[in-house]
């Protein structure tokens, strides 16, 4: 039987830890990630868990040992945010290259300067070409449902690949909201052990991990991670398939809201989209055709299921969380729009930059944008394709 | 759906704010609600001004900004009076909550020309009397209740007691003081 | 289990392993670095004591030891550093300059 509860996110993915109870914990704090580890620390020293908790003096090095532990054929998990996840630059791109299914629960956070502790997408969309899964949550529920299938997916044979599990610092990471959490018996049964076909600590098969790649090989081992991201569409959409048959949650690459009739939508990720929501609940309420999109996995990008998604929008505002100083726009939005570009009709699309460093996020900023697709639709002229919103002006 | 009660608190770090806040969630949700209750943080020091906030409903509330129209505030730190615009945004129709000696009457020329409730509860006082020490949370949290009738009192009540049964098993006696604290705090609330 | 005899550098790229993983040991022996040598040493049989010294000191594990007792150069993987003739305390090895045949 499922169990209500309250939780925070930081305390709903400590307990997902719990349940899981992995071999080996990379900890090291960072505001908002520190409770990840605090709370598992409890679980420990009451023996709880049979983790090996290894105590290490920075992220690199927790990086470090989940690498290290991953290698040995061990269940490896750590949680880190902004400048934590800038430390463990990289090593994030050994543990992807060294196809090792290292999970690490990002708490999103700003990064310096100036110095800040509270969200944005900065730190992960930072390293979104370290080959790592992303999966976002819009809320406790989802940061608890991710992480319990990020194992399934990483470790499939056809994937191996690290998974990045984030959600929103202090917005979703501090905040307390009921929660539905699974069995635990059920949890073993849907994460099941690892069981890797070479791992170093295999007596009978000596194994070597990480050489040098020469350039006549280290193209052809970046095509190995290329393919392994492509398996991770297939495994990841099975993967939330089997989750929903367990919980009645099922997940995909995204969720849409309101999308299918609307003529304008905004497509978002991570907590905002919960706002958005509550807004196009209010604007449906008034009349208009609006609806949203909240990608959950970035990485891999499914960039021909968005397509197909957004086709018959006639305007539409990609919301990015992070700031990439292009003067074009931020990630999402580039993406986005490149999986829109080869469709014969695509809806006129602006990109907005908000939320950086905590700027909240309100029901009347989304209305703002939705007023702005009006516009667009109305006088079939887009205006700025950049923009920024809830700065003072 | 109907719109959900918003709380906003006021207090300072280490007073113990966000534990009251977090306090309200845990008992709406013991009666059946869908609840928010989170921080919002600045510099995290003792001292600093620090709030926090409750969405209480009957239905899961999915914005996460957060709260600009509170139908209630409860300030936790009588001194924020004078640096905190503390009825910002405060519905008229709900209530203020103010933790110190003074009646609402004396009260209110502080608050900025808010026409809603003003209530005030010597949370200090009750505290040092219950609990022999200055924990102005379990007292600042049952008057919120009472005033704000997010929750049943009685059922309230009952759920507390078994939360602080569990909490303090190791520790019975601090039971007693926290459900005098209760008691008498809802009793001694002054609704003006 | 694919072996790393097997992989080359005209190997498909779905053909090398995940991550590169190496499946056994000892594999730099598939690695001709003998061809990296300018210089050769020339181990002289008559004057060599077998005191082994050359042995430790030889980076590249190129001489070879079979009870008890060194054998010529392996020059497979011997590049030509001249350790061994700088430590030999008996002038045993000569070292000089590659000649090769083939061109």
């Amino acid at each position: 039987m499922a169990k209500r509860d309250r939780l925070s996110g930081n305390e709903a993915v400590a307990y997902a830890m719990k349940q899981i109870d992995p071999d080996v914990m990379g900890a090291f704090p960072i505001t908002p990630s520190t409770e990840i580890p605090q709370y598992f620390a409890q679980y420990v020293a009451n023996g709880e868990v049979n983790t090996e908790y290894v105590t290490v003096e920075s992220e690199h090095s927790s990086m470090s040992t989940c690498i290290g532990a991953e290698a040995a054929g061990a269940r490896a998990v750590t949680a880190t945010s902004s400048c934590g996840l800038a430390l463990m630059w990289e090593l994030l791109y050994v543990a992807s290259s060294s196809r090792l299914p290292v999970t690490l629960a990002c708490v999103n956070r700003a990064l310096s300067g100036p110095i800040n502790i509270n969200n944005d997408h900065s730190d992960s969309m930072g390293a979104r070409d370290a080959g790592w899964i992303q999966i976002y949550a819009e809320n406790n529920q989802e940061a608890y449902d991710n992480y319990l299938q990020a194992m399934p997916i990483g470790e499939n044979p056809a994937v191996r690949l690290p998974v990045m599990v984030c959600q929103d610092g202090f917005i979703t990471s501090h905040a307390v909201e009921n929660i539905e959490l699974c069995d635990d018996a059920d949890v073993k049964n849907f994460v099941g052990t690892y069981e890797p076909e070479h791992y170093l600590l295999k007596h009978d098969n000596p194994l070597a991990v990480g050489p040098y790649g020469v350039s006549p090989y280290y193209m052809d081992a970046k095509m190995g991670q290329v393919e392994a991201m492509k398996n991770a569409k297939e495994v990841i959409l099975a993967v939330g398939k089997k989750f929903g048959e367990m919980t009645g949650r099922s997940y995909g690459f995204f969720e849409t809201y309101q999308l299918e009739d609307a003529e304008s939508a905004v497509l978002l990720i991570g907590s905002s989209a919960g706002t958005a929501r509550a807004t196009v609940d209010k604007l449906r309420a008034q009349g208009k055709k609006v609806g949203m999109l909240k990608l959950r996995v970035f990485r891999p990008f499914p960039a021909e299921e968005l397509a197909a998604a957004l086709e018959h929008l006639k305007a539409l505002a990609i919301l990015d969380k992070a700031e990439s100083f292009s003067n074009a726009g931020g990630p999402l939005g580039a993406e986005v729009r490149g999986a829109l570009y080869d469709l014969d009709h695509h809806p006129k699309t602006i990109n907005y930059v908000y939320g950086l460093g905590g700027r909240d996020f309100r029901v009347q900023d989304c209305e703002t944008i939705f007023n702005a697709l009006d516009e667009i639709i109305r006088t079939g002229n887009t205006g700025a394709r950049y923009r920024h919103l809830g700065q003072r002006e | 759906m109907k719109k959900p009660v918003e709380i906003r608190w006021h207090g300072r770090g280490g007073q113990g704010a966000k534990t009251a806040c977090l306090l309200l969630a845990d008992a709406a949700f013991s009666s059946g609600k869908y609840v928010q209750g989170f921080p919002e943080y600045g510099p995290e020091r003792m001292g600093a001004p620090i709030t926090a906030y409750n969405r209480i409903s009957d239905e899961r509330c999915t914005v996460h900004s957060n709260i600009y129209n509170p139908d209630y505030v409860v300030v936790v730190d009588e001194t924020l009076l004078e640096s905190v615009n503390v009825t910002a945004g405060l519905s008229n129709e709900g209530a203020i909550i103010i933790n110190t000696e003074k009646t609402p009457e004396e009260i209110r020329p502080m608050l900025n020309g808010y026409s809603g409730k003003v209530c005030t509860i010597d949370a200090r006082r009750i505290s040092e009397e219950t609990l022999g020490k200055n924990f102005p949370n379990t007292p600042m949290l049952a008057a919120a209740v009472k005033v704000s009738g997010v929750v049943e009192p009685n059922r309230f009540v009952s759920d507390m007691k078994a939360s602080f049964q569990h909490k303090f098993s190791t520790k019975p006696q601090v039971i007693e003081g926290n459900m005098n604290a209760l008691a008498k705090s809802m009793r001694e609330v002054q609704i003006g | 289990m694919k072996k790393a005899a097997n992989i080359n550098e005209q190997s498909k790229w779905y053909e090398l392993t995940p991550g590169c993983e190496i499946y056994e040991p000892g594999t730099a022996r598939l690695t001709i670095t003998g061809e990296w040598r300018t210089q050769t040493p020339t181990w002289e049989e008559s004057r060599c004591k077998q005191c082994l010294l050359c042995v430790p000191y030889c980076p590249d594990s190129s001489i070879p030891v079979t009870d008890g007792k060194r054998l010529d150069f392996d020059f497979d993987h011997c590049k030509g550093c001249g350790i061994c003739a700088k430590v030999c305390p008996f002038q045993a090895i000569t070292f000089h300059k590659e000649e090769h045949t083939d061109g």
